[in-house]
Parts: structure tokens; sequence; C-alpha cells
């Protein structure tokens, strides 16, 4: 959970910090992979673009589970909010799709901000409990409305060809792969600009220490709020493009299981670290993938995979997959200065 | 206004039946966090264990269904002693997020298994002839098995506050909740207090699992997922660790989420849900929790 820059000498931790936002070649690997698995696995490409969105999605909870500290259940409520708006707005006839999600995000933001204002205020359980609260309210509004909201059958809708060039391909996921991929990009520059601003380290410090950060002046609630929106907002965007890349909506975005999983994926890849939302994201439906086309769904040998997995990690790697290798990391650098 | 009146006893015999279920359920859960900061999702999967062990004894093996209930209570709550000397000891202390991971793995693991013993169907009890029917109160007529459900809930919670008012173990439970250091500096055995703790709260799980099969309408693999959020809310809106608190939580909860269903049988799930959110607003510790 801590940032791995214990280091002594202050100025060597200045360095630390000027380095970290650094890019580095070995962060493009994810994005040579991504592209590659487009022209490798064309056969696999929804999936692909799946698991593109959920990495957004999942980088989104990271900036609050992983830097702010705050573990939320119920993070599918601005991924609903942000679906929802985007297939709404193409049902009723506004089918351009980069406003629609631009409108997604705004409203997820709104729902945000409201609501972690209200639920900012508390703490551990508590703020378990309203976090969770709050997106099984969602989704059983959504199921009763289930006239505007289509309910477990869904809506259809079409959105017309992005910039007015790419249609949407819902048979091969062409088109459809590249959005999700050029959003994925933008969401990730936007998160990492986020962590290394001082505003993303405030946000660690908040995690790490919370009354040495009130002591020194730190605006605590109002950190926490701005992140929290900025979380809501991207997670807004994961969920318009989760839609209209299926032309098709339900009530499950709003699931109890959406946040659940999504927590599951981040913490497995490892929190406060961004890149393990790729980690944690690819293996958990690549697994999930195998094993229910492998040993079929009942019975449930999923949940048994991720059980074990989950108590495993938890109790071995609590650091998550790519926790695994800090030590590692750690000793190669110590004996290359 | 008779009308009016036979609603309101309707609404309060079954929304208190519901709450002493949710009651003898969430109240080991309130106590185990309440003792050791722990937070267990995986409570309602010892009701779902128990509620198993309870219908395959009565249907297969001809057991009596009390005495069935008896048997899924202590086997329950043996298997709770075992799983925390073995598996939970190891995240007591560690970060909030670890324990929320460590025990959905466990209702994974739970929903899988029981999948895996018992299939993938539903299943329901066939409660004994004497539980069937209606009880006649003189004014107006409930089935027998709420009535049941009300006498045996209520026995259960003078037993517990019995037992924690006026008992030695109750006394020290009492003290650890209060402050766990201090009850430890006296000699008071927190570890193996918390073991008996948290296996007759697995045990008052199972009996509530076996108790409310048809209340719960019917057992499935699931269902340590589904109702996984209802017995957390009981106890947050109660208070952790303050049985009297999550006494007064499941009747809030239990009667205004009857009432809800009643008056609006297509909306009413999410009513539970909004009282808890302002509640727990109103008073972030639970409505008899300390600050």
């Amino acid at each position: 959970m801590t940032v791995p820059t214990p280091r002594t000498n202050n100025g060597a931790a200045a360095g630390a910090l000027l380095r970290a936002h650094r890019f580095r070649a070995i962060e493009l690997i994810p994005w040579i992979l991504a592209i590659a698995v487009y022209f490798l696995f064309p056969g696999y490409r929804l999936l692909a673009t799946q698991i593109l969105v959920l990495i957004l999605f999942a980088i989104s909870l990271d900036l609050i589970v992983g830097y702010a500290g705050i573990v939320s259940l119920g993070h599918a409520a601005f991924f609903g909010t942000g679906a929802y708006t985007a297939a709404l707005l193409a049902d009723a006839g506004w089918q351009e799709p980069i406003s629609a999600l631009a409108l997604g995000a705004v409203t997820a933001g709104l729902l945000g901000w409201v609501s972690g204002w209200i639920i900012l205020r508390t703490r551990e359980l508590t703020l378990l409990m309203l976090t969770m609260a709050l997106g099984i309210i969602l989704y059983e509004l959504a199921k009763d409305l289930d006239d505007i909201t289509g309910g477990f059958d869904g809506i259809n809708f079409e959105n017309t060809a992005i910039l007015g060039l790419f249609p949407f391909d819902v048979l091969y996921y062409t088109t459809n792969y590249w959005y999700a991929f050029a959003f994925l990009v933008l969401g990730f520059l936007v998160a990492r600009t986020v962590v290394h601003a001082p505003f993303g380290r405030s946000l660690v410090g908040i995690r790490e220490n919370v009354r040495r950060m009130h002591a020194i002046g730190t605006p605590v609630q109002q950190r926490m709020r701005h992140v929290y929106v900025i979380a809501a907002m991207i997670a807004g965007v994961a969920g318009a493009i989760w839609v209209q890349v299926q032309g098709n909506i339900t009530i499950g975005v709003y699931e109890f299981e959406m946040s659940g999983n999504i927590l599951i994926m981040l913490i497995l890849g490892g929190t406060g670290r961004l890149y393990g939302a790729f980690i944690g994201v690819t293996v958990f439906t690549i697994l999930e993938n195998l094993t229910e086309t492998v040993l079929g769904t009942d019975p449930p040998y999923w949940e048994l995979v991720v059980g074990v997995a989950l108590i495993v990690t938890v109790l071995f790697a609590p650091r998550g997959l790519l926790g695994v290798f800090d030590p590692l990391i750690r000793r190669f650098r110590e004996r290359t200065p | 206004m008779a009308a009016a009146f036979d609603i309101a006893t309707t609404i309060l015999v079954f929304g208190v039946a519901y709450a002493m279920l949710l009651f003898i359920i969430s109240v080991g859960l309130s106590i185990t966090m309440g003792l050791m900061g722990f937070v267990n999702l995986a409570h309602g999967a010892f009701a779902m264990v128990g509620g198993y062990i309870t219908v395959k004894l009565v249907a297969p093996l001809g057991v009596p269904y009390l005495l069935a209930l008896v048997i899924a209570f202590f086997l329950v709550a043996a298997l709770g002693a075992v799983m925390d000397r073995l598996l939970y000891r190891h995240v007591y202390g560690r970060p909030e997020l670890d324990q929320v991971l460590f025990t959905i793995g466990i209702v994974f693991v739970s929903v899988a298994g029981v999948s895996f013993v018992w299939g993938p169907d539903p299943q329901n009890i066939l409660l004994p002839e004497i539980l069937l029917g209606d009880v006649d109160l003189g004014f107006k007529n409930i089935p027998v098995y709420r009535a049941f459900m009300i006498v045996a809930g209520g026995v259960i919670v003078a037993a517990l506050f019995f037992g924690l008012e006026r008992t030695k173990i109750g006394a020290q439970v009492r003290a650890a909740v209060d402050n766990r250091r201090m009850a430890e500096s006296c000699g008071i055995p927190t570890g193996r207090l918390f073991t008996i703790i948290f296996a007759l709260g697995s045990g008052m799980a199972a009996l509530g699992g076996g108790l409310g099969i048809q209340i719960l309408g019917g057992l499935k693999p699931v269902f340590a997922f589904e109702y996984l959020v209802i017995f957390l809310i009981v106890v947050a809106v109660g208070g952790l660790g303050n049985i009297r608190g999550t006494f007064v939580a499941a009747l809030l909860l239990g009667i205004i989420d009857f009432a809800g269903k009643y008056f609006l049988p297509e909306g009413g799930g999410f009513f539970i849900y909004g009282v808890t959110f302002i509640v727990l607003l109103w008073r972030p510790h639970g409505l008899l929790g300390k600050a």
C-alpha cells in the first residue's frame, strides 16, 4: 500500500519524486500489447474491448481506493450513470457518441459531487456501507423504472459514426476497439497527471496519515471530494463506452457484482500504482473466460477460483500481483546503483 | 378503520417476524465486528450453510425440524471456531480492505462449495404440520410460522440479554468490546473469548438460516451474496458491538422493509437502503453506537 520511496536522504527523496512522473520506456509495453492484440486475435476483439473499458473503470477506482484510501463497494453507481446517460440520449435521438459520453461524465461527476459531499463525511465501515447503499439504491431504482431503463431486457440503441467518419461495428469490433483504446489512453493520462501532481501527493498523504495532513493545513475534506468527482467522471466515461460499443444497455451496469468485481480486479493487480488495473483486469477477465469455456458455469468453478485467489492474495500477496515483484525489483536496483 | 387496523397488524406481525430473523442472524456479526473491528462479509455464508444443513437433515434424513435446527447450530458453530483458528486469525488487525477481500473470497468459495455439494437448484423446506396453518388471536388470524418466528426470536433475544448482562462471559465480552486493551490488561483472554463469540455468532446465523428459509423465499447458492448487504446494514445501523442497537435496527428495518413491499410491491425494495442512508448520515456510528 505504501509508495516505494523509503529514502532517508532528502535530496534523494526529492529526486525520486521528480523522476516519478517521467515516462519510462517500460510503460509502453501495455500499449504495444493492446495494439498487437487487435491484429493477432481478431476473434477476441469483443473480449479485448471489454478489457480496455474495464481497465479504465479500474483506474478510476484506483484513484479513490489506492491513492485516497476511500474503500468503495458502490463504484458501479458512476459507471451505470454514465452508461445510462449515453444510452438514453442515443435512444432519445441524440446519437452523436462523443458528446453523449461527455455528458455521461458530467452526470456521473454530478452524482459523485452530491454523494461525495454526503458520504465522505463518514469513515471506515459507515463509508463502506454508504457507498454500497448508494449503488444498490440506484440499481433498485433502475429496476423499478423499467419503462425508462428497459430493466433486465435492456434497450438497444444506435450511435452515429465517430466524428462522422468511423461507424460503430458490433460484429467485428473494429472502430469500437479503437474508440475504447483512445479513451483509455486519454483517461490514463488524466489519472497519471492527477496522481503525480501535488494534488495526488496530498491524497497519498491523507491516506497515510490524515491527522498530519490536517495539521499542516491541507483541506482534507475538499481534496477527497475532488478526487471522488474525478474518479466518478472517469467511471462515467467507462460506463458510456461500455454500452456504446455494444449498442445495448441493461440494468446490469448498476449491479453490485460490477462494483465488487472491479474492486477485486484492482486489488488482484495492485492498488495505488495505476498499472495494477491493467494486470488485474486482464488476468481476471481472461481467467474468467477460460474457466467458463473450459469447465463451464455449472457447477461454478469460476467462483471457486476467484474465492481461493482472493484468500491467497490477501494472505500471501497483500500488495497485488504487481507487488509480488517489488522485492525483486528493489534488490535489482540496489545491485545496480 | 377496521381495515386500517387489519393492515397495521399484518405489517406488524410480518415485519416483526422478519426483524427477529434479521436480529438472530446479524447479532453475531455485530459482536465480532465490535470486538475485533473485523469486517466479516462472509457472515451470510454461515447462515446459508446452516440453512442447507437444516434442509438436508429434514428432507432426506427425516430428522425433526427443531432437532435439525439444533444440529445445524452446533455444526456451524464448530465450523466457525475452526475457521476462526485456521483462517480468520491471520487477517485480524489488517487494513479493512484486506478483510473485505478476504471475506468476499470466503463467500465465493462457499457459494461454489454449496453448489458443488448440493447443486444449483433452489431448496425449500418441509415444515412440520404443527407450523402450518393459522393461529387465532381473537381479533385476527396470523400464520403459525410467523408466530413461531416471533416467539423463537423473543426467546433467543431474552437468552442473549441474560447471557450478556448476567454471566461472567457476558461481562467479559462487554468489557472487551468497550476497551479491548484494558480488558486484556485485566487478564481477560480476548483471543479465546473471540473464538467462542465467533462460534456462537456463526451458530446463531445458522439457526437463522434454518428458521428463515420460508421467509427468505428458499435457499440458493447465491444466498450468501444476496443477503450479505442486509445483515451488514442491520449491524451498521444498530452500531457495532451493540446488541440493543442491533435489535432496534432489526425491528426498524424489518418493519420498514415489509411495509415498503406491502404498499409498493414494485418499488419497495429500496426503502431500507434509503433509511440506512439517512440514519448513517444522522448518526454515523449507528443508532445506539458510540462515537
